[in-house]
């Protein structure tokens, strides 16, 4: 099927796919839902919206109207939970100014909740994972670690402080870091999920012409991911991420076994990773820092050699 | 003493959990964690050797069965659940607060003394710019330090301040250290205290 419309679709494993619909108007369509990332039904509901909504951020789109999408063991589990879970979903859609219209819920063994989000962007503002140029800076905007805090949280490791902290980090939208961005202007964009820092930092350059060069050490995450690591409270997608990856990667010798967890530690509802040309860098960083997005920071560049790999310092 | 822990099919981090309690119930002895999937025994093996344990791993039929080895309880009196949030203590110059000098050389050979019978140790104590002067020859301090380090603190020398200062060769106690490991140290802690 060739459609000519069709802007984004699904070669390049991006966050959304888009649809020209005139000259000045596409329209872009995303679809994310999963498991409980925590106990607490409310702010389940709030990570799963936000986690929705993010990949309509980081194609520099503007999310209007969404579905919820409902998995719910209805004999065994007291509906109240899916009351809560939805309120949560709703809130937050209210919160980014997005309409719900509607759902679909199917009875399952295992819960589940999530968002089909449709946004609009203009076709030529799409910013899509690759488009990154040699030069470029790139900034995260959330720290890493939520999937190794996850871990230690599920096995009653962490402490509540550090639970509330990466629980509100995850339900955090990316709105005001995707608007901030799509001021200023940026050549490329994705947003940190499943595949961790680096797993989607190679999806922006494998089999391109650039290469990135990220500093281990500028890279934010939480602290006490650092120890949980160590003692092996890392879930099997930081494995998986890093076999899948590892031969695009160039580290350095001196950088901790524990450290590369964190940099392949699959996220929920990460932060966005920007790819911005080396004059605006400065400019947008400090907008994002005045605009609330207080983690947001240089982490490393684009460079032309090595070509499609990513070299850790 | 020994005991077996079968974390076949259980979810992260269960198995870890498990080897954890296992490990706090025998004291000391070997205790044999049988997983069925490269995660656990990955994660199984980092936090035995987390623990100050040794680990040996075999592969039969599909399965991990590994060793672990609890010798002499390790240095650091650490009970597991105080694993994370520990605190580092920063030291950045020779004397404990500016004003007369020596004076300041009292006070800082007071606080690391007191600090030996202390209860709860900090994780780290680390030296950076004139504070290297107290983990080198000549420093009267080094009493409290080996004191310290044998309760199972670790302590670090700026590894970029001994050379600045010559001191590379004499440094008496504990390690060199970069300023990746020194930074990552002060953001993994859970506080930090600078004197």
């Amino acid at each position: 099927m060739n459609d000519p419309n069709l802007l984004v679709g699904m070669e390049r494993a991006d966050d959304a796919g888009v649809y020209k619909l005139s000259d000045d108007l596409a329209v872009i369509q995303t679809i994310d839902f999963f498991t409980p990332i925590v106990d607490n039904p409310y702010m389940f509901g709030q990570i799963a919206a936000a986690n929705a909504l993010s990949d309509v951020y980081a194609m520099g789109g503007k999310p209007l109207i969404a579905l919820n999408v409902v998995c719910f063991p209805v004999k065994t589990m007291d509906i109240s939970v899916l009351r809560e879970i939805l309120k949560g979903g709703l809130e937050k859609m209210r919160e980014a100014g997005v309409t719900l219209v509607g759902g679909h819920s199917v009875e399952d063994a295992e819960l589940k909740y999530g968002l089909s989000v449709m946004g609009t962007v203009h076709p030529n503002k799409i910013l899509t994972n690759t488009g990154a140029k040699i030069g470029d800076c790139l900034i995260l905007t959330k720290p890493l670690g939520t999937g190794i805090i996850n871990t230690a949280i599920k096995g009653g490791m962490a402490t509540e402080d550090s639970a509330t902290k990466v629980t509100n980090c995850m339900a955090g939208l990316n709105k005001t870091a995707s608007e901030v961005m799509q001021e200023v202007g940026a050549n490329a964009c994705t947003d940190i999920t499943g595949f961790g820092l680096l797993g989607h930092a190679c999806e922006m350059i494998q089999d391109s012409d650039v290469g990135m060069i990220i500093y281990a050490s500028s890279v934010p995450f939480f602290p006490e991911a650092l120890e949980f690591a160590r003692m092996g409270f890392v879930p099997g997608g930081t494995y998986r991420n890093k076999e899948f990856r590892m031969k695009l990667i160039e580290a350095d010798k001196k950088i901790p076994e524990y450290m590369m967890d964190i940099l392949f530690d699959p996220q929920t509802s990460g932060g966005l990773l920007i790819s911005v040309p080396k004059e605006k860098a400065d400019k947008l960083l400090g907008r994002l820092r005045k605009e609330k997005v207080k983690d947001a920071v240089i982490i490393g560049e684009v460079v032309a050699k090595p070509k499609g790999k990513v070299v850790l310092r | 003493m020994e005991r077996e822990v079968d974390a076949r099919g259980l979810a992260c981090p269960q198995p870890v959990l498990n080897t954890k309690k296992a490990l706090e119930e025998i004291g000391e002895g070997v205790v044999k964690v049988i997983v069925n999937n490269t995660t656990a025994k990955d994660n199984v093996k980092r936090f035995a050797e987390s623990q100050g344990c040794s680990v040996e791993i075999e592969e039969k039929g599909g399965d991990f069965y590994l060793t672990v080895v609890k010798g002499e309880v390790p240095e650091a009196e650490k009970k597991p659940e105080e694993a994370i949030g520990k605190d580092v203590i920063l030291i950045c110059t020779d004397t404990l607060g500016t004003g007369d000098k020596r004076l300041g050389e009292i006070l800082m050979k007071a606080f690391l003394n007191t600090l030996v019978d202390t209860e709860p140790k900090p994780a780290k104590l680390v030296f950076m710019n004139n504070g290297v002067k107290l983990t080198t020859e000549g420093s009267e301090v080094l009493d409290a330090l080996e004191a310290l380090e044998k309760k199972g603190v670790e302590i670090f020398s700026c590894g970029t301040c001994l050379d600045y200062y010559r001191l590379k060769e004499k440094l008496q106690i504990g390690e060199a250290t970069n300023m990746f490991d020194t930074v990552k140290s002060l953001v993994g802690a859970a506080k930090v205290i600078g004197i």
